[in-house]
Parts: C-alpha cells; structure tokens; sequence
C-alpha cells in the first residue's frame, strides 16, 4: 500500500489582501516530478513556499508522509521536528545558489554541512562524501577546497544540488533551477538533473515558466494561472493536447520558438 | 568612602540585576544570558563586562587578582585593579593561591583553581555562532534547537586549509552536554582547565551585554572530529626563565637580530617556580 508523499489540501495564500495562490490541491507520489508551470506572478513560488513550510498558508494545509510512516499536517510539526525535515528529508534548490549556498566557505564544506548537521563527525568520512558527491555533479576532485564565489553560474548550482542531495532527501524543491543560466549551460545542468532524479528516485517538485524544462524533466504538470490551477495532467498529454485555452496559448507559443 | 561612589562603582539595584543574570548562567551551564550592560568609566575594548561582573560580586573581604595575557604588570590589568582598589578598597594581590576573586583577559592561571574561588572572564564576542551566521535571531533559534552542524563547519575549514585544526584562541567547546560556548580569546592550551574547575567561572560581554558561566565541576568538551582530536599547544623547550615545561609560553624577541625565548605568559607562576615554592 503506497499514500501520497505530500498532499496539499485547498493551499490559499493572500498577500495584503490580494491572492497569489488560491485553493490549489493535489497529490505528489513517492518518486513522482512535479512540473508546476504558468506566467510570471501566477503564483508558482508562493505555492512552492507554502508547500515548503518557508511561509505560512492563509488557508488549506500540507499533509506530509515522514520516513517513519506517519501522515503529518505540516503546520502541526514542532519548530524543530521541521527544521530538522528541512536539513534531511527535503531539499532546496533556489534559482539564485548564492541563496542555497554558503559563499563564505569552500565547496566541500558546503557539502559536507549537512552530513555534520546530522551528527557526522569523521572529518575523512565527511570529505570523501563530499568528493563522491561533487564527482557525481561533475565539479573536479580538486576544485574541492575552492569557495564558490570562485565558481561559475553553471558549477554553483551544480554544487548547490550536491549540497542537497547528499543526506540522501526523499523530495526535492526547486524554483527555477535553470534560471539564470546560459542555454548551453543548462541543457548540461538539465540533463544532470535527470540523470540524478531517475537514478535516486527522488520526488521532485520543480517550478518552471520553461515548459521545455518540464517536458524534460516531470511525469506530471500543473498549470497555474493568476494564483489558481487551471489544468493539471501527465506531462506530455497536457502538453500534446492541452485542454484550457490559456495552456494552448503557453504551449503554442513555445512550439512557435 | 572618600570616592563618592558606591561601594564597586555600580549602584545596588545595577548589581542586583547582574546577580540575577549570574545566578540564570549558573542554573543554564553555557548559556548566555542578556542583561542590561552599563556605562562604565572606561572603554569597551577594557574589559567593562569582566569589571561588572567583578562589581556585583565584590565583598568588601575579598581579595582581587587582575590579569591581561597572564601577567599582572599590563596597562589594562593595573587600571582595573587600580579601579576596585579606589572604588571598592579591597585587598589585591599578584599571588593565585592568595586570590578569592581572578578577573582575567585572555588566559587561565596555570595553578590550579579551588572551590573558594571565581575566575571572571573579560568577552568581547560572546557568541561562537557569529562567524557563520550573523543573525542573532537565527543563532538564538540554534541555541535552542541544538543546531550546531556549523561549528563544525569551521573546524571542518581549518582542517582543509592547513592540515589540520589551527584555531587555537576562543576554540568553541559544549558546556555540560548542552550549550556550545566562547571561552573567550583563551588560548585552546587553557581549555582543558575549564573543565571540571573547581572554581566557578563567569563570562561578561560588555558591549554585547552577555553573561555566561560554568559552574564548578563542569563538565567543558572541546569540539573536534574523531579523526582530528583536539589537542593543546604544545613547546619543544622549558620556560627560559624557570625552567618548566607544560606551561603556556609567550614568545620574547630579546634583540633586533631576531634573537628570542620563550618564557611562562603566567608571570605569577613563572615567579614562584623560580623562587622554589609551591606554585600550586
Ligand atoms: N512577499 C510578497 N509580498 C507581497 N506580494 C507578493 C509577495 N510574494 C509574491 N507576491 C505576489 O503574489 C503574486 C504571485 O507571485 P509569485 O512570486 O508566487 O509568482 P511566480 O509565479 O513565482 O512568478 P515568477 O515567474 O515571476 O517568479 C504576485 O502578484 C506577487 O506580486
Ligand atoms: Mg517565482
Ligand atoms: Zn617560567
């Protein structure tokens, strides 16, 4: 018997008054990529904030299923029972690293941080996990004791996945993963991606205004127009044949690209 | 009193509020606790914390040691115990073992500590945390939840960029299981007396208006990685001076070719070991 990952139940959030997000509900599965899609403002990040617990629903809740196989309203959580969920069973990946990264120490650092969160002691264990994982994001051996300021756009947020995934979380956050990138630099990153997703069978839930990036990456889609969801699907039949008029418009003028 | 001031220079009711912050510090090993730090007639940078601290807890029957860097004879430590000799009358002295109160900036005495005495810190940056996280409200959250993966972090940096730990001044240390503190710019070489002190040793920042204490037989754990324990200065020769070795040296430069010796940084103990007694 499989439940959902993470439930969101009637997700409303005003901002002085005015919607940003409104009664969006849905399911995430264990191993399941979530693309959420839609216009600048439609409300994709204050979604993915809400879900996250980084800023409080005004109304609705978030049901998560933790490692222990209880079902919990996110809300009901101690401060510290979900600051430790934050540093173990999820992960984070901002559009701009310097936000997801620590820019004041080296890369194995920022690696290794969350290992020594969680209790990890053994400099030599913390640092070959550290190099296994900054080889696994393909950043070389001896870029290790660099601080990310001295890195590239495309390596920092390479970096700033390894930082993530390396206390092996169940569901991963990402807003605008590929933002700020060149295009050549983000068909690498995209694929990187992939490759990690599939091969950790990670749950992901990833906002994106590139609905390339969502063909790529997500088995399902949700479409999100001024703060509500108007169409939500397998990725690729919503994108083959889009129903709501407004999904035609986002699909047509990016097939017209 | 022919000063004017009050007995210490602080007011009663100033003191009794910093006796209620110490007795808090007491009862939270390594926690530090806010209190309304006051203007003292000298600058921060002197220890104005320390001197509160040492105010509040003043009898007119103790006996005042002040020492900078172990020594007696520093423009900072002869002010101050200039200060409670005017202010306070009480006795001072040079000696440790002669000493019911010991303010200090930056080290230990090298004798060991009994029951019937207190050693105050001066602090300048009372919280470990800073370095990596500049916002007070997420450290305090740290504090609470037990969140110190970061000081690791830093020990983890010194190790990748030198081989090996290399802070070696206000090296952080966990307090009784629970609270990771700054024992103030100590050198790591005094950390292991904090621990399990007989004395009762207090903290004050002064311009950051923090009190910490650890309580006598407490327990004060230096971090470290397994596989990089901590471990203290250690010098290949004796003190030039009096010949002891397991002392903290400061090095001395003699002449302009370069010409040095090491000798005790604890000039008490340095003195009395060159006089034959009992240092202890
Ligand atoms: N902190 C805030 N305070 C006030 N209004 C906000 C805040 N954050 C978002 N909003 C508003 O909420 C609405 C949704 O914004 P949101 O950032 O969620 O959109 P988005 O889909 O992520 O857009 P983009 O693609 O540009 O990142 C917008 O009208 C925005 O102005
Ligand atoms: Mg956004
Ligand atoms: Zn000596």
């Amino acid at each position: 018997m499989t439940r959902p990952l993470l439930a969101a139940d009637n997700i409303t959030r005003l901002y002085d008054g005015r919607v940003a997000c409104e009664r969006v509900s849905f399911e995430l599965w264990p191993g399941e990529v979530l693309a959420v899609v839609g216009e600048s403002g439609s409300g994709k990040t204050t979604l993915l904030k809400c879900l996250s617990m980084q800023v409080a629903p005004t109304a609705g809740r978030v049901l998560y299923s933790l490692r222990d196989g209880r079902t919990v309203a996110l809300a009901d959580l101690s401060e510290a029972e979900r600051r430790f969920l934050m540093r173990t069973d999820w992960g984070f990946v901002h559009q701009d690293p310097r936000e997801g990264l620590r820019m004041g120490v080296s890369a194995g650092a920022n690696v290794g941080e969350r290992l020594m969160a969680v209790g990890e002691r053994h400099y030599g264990r913390i640092r070959g996990t550290a190099l296994d994982w900054l080889a696994r994001v393909e950043i070389a051996e001896d870029r290790i004791d660099d601080s990310p300021r001295h890195y590239s756009g495309g390596m920092r947020q390479r970096l700033q996945i390894a930082r993530n995934l390396v206390t092996a979380p169940r569901l991963v956050f990402m807003d605008e993963p590929t933002g700020g990138l060149d295009v050549s630099v983000q068909a690498r990153l995209l694929d990187l991606l992939r490759g990690l997703v599939r091969t950790l069978g990670l749950s992901v839930i990833i906002v994106t205004h590139d609905l390339a990036v969502a063909r790529l990456l997500s088995t399902r889609i949700l479409v999100m127009q001024q703060g509500k969801v108007i169409e939500t699907g397998l990725t690729d039949q919503v994108l083959e044949d889009p129903q709501a008029p407004y999904t035609q418009l986002l699909v047509s003028s990016v097939l017209q690209v | 009193m022919t000063t004017g001031y009050n007995f210490a220079y602080l007011n009663e009711q100033t003191k009794r509020m910093i006796r209620r912050a110490l007795l808090k510090a007491v009862a939270i090993p390594g926690y530090q606790v806010p209190f309304a730090s006051r203007e003292m007639p000298m600058p921060y940078g002197w220890g104005t914390g320390g001197v509160q601290v040492t105010a509040s807890i003043l009898t007119p029957e103790d006996t005042l040691k002040v020492i900078d860097q172990g020594a007696d004879d520093t423009t900072n430590a002869v002010s101050i115990r200039k200060f409670f000799k005017r202010t306070a009358e009480v006795a001072t002295t040079e000696e440790t073992a002669k000493a019911s109160i010991i303010q200090t900036r930056h080290r230990i005495p090298e004798a060991p500590l009994r029951e019937d005495q207190i050693l105050v810190f001066q602090v300048p940056i009372p919280e470990p945390l800073r370095f990596l996280e500049p916002r007070e409200t997420e450290t305090r959250k740290m504090h609470a939840l037990e969140e110190y993966g970061i000081m690791h972090v830093k020990l983890y940096e010194d190790i990748a960029r030198h081989g090996h730990i290399a802070t070696s001044y206000a090296y952080p240390a966990k307090v009784n299981g629970r609270y990771v503190f700054d024992p103030s710019p100590i050198p790591k070489f005094d950390n292991p007396k904090l621990d399990s002190c007989a004395a009762l040793q207090l903290f004050g920042a002064g311009r950051e208006k923090r009190i910490y204490a650890v309580p006598p037989y407490t327990q004060v754990k230096s971090l470290d990685f397994e596989d990089h324990p901590f471990t203290i200065q250690k010098w290949d020769e004796p003190c030039a001076l009096c010949g002891a070795r397991g002392t903290y040296l400061d090095e001395i430069i003699l002449d302009d070719r370069g010409k040095r010796m090491f000798v005790c940084s604890d000039t008490d103990h340095c003195r009395k070991a060159r006089s034959g007694e009992e240092a202890a």
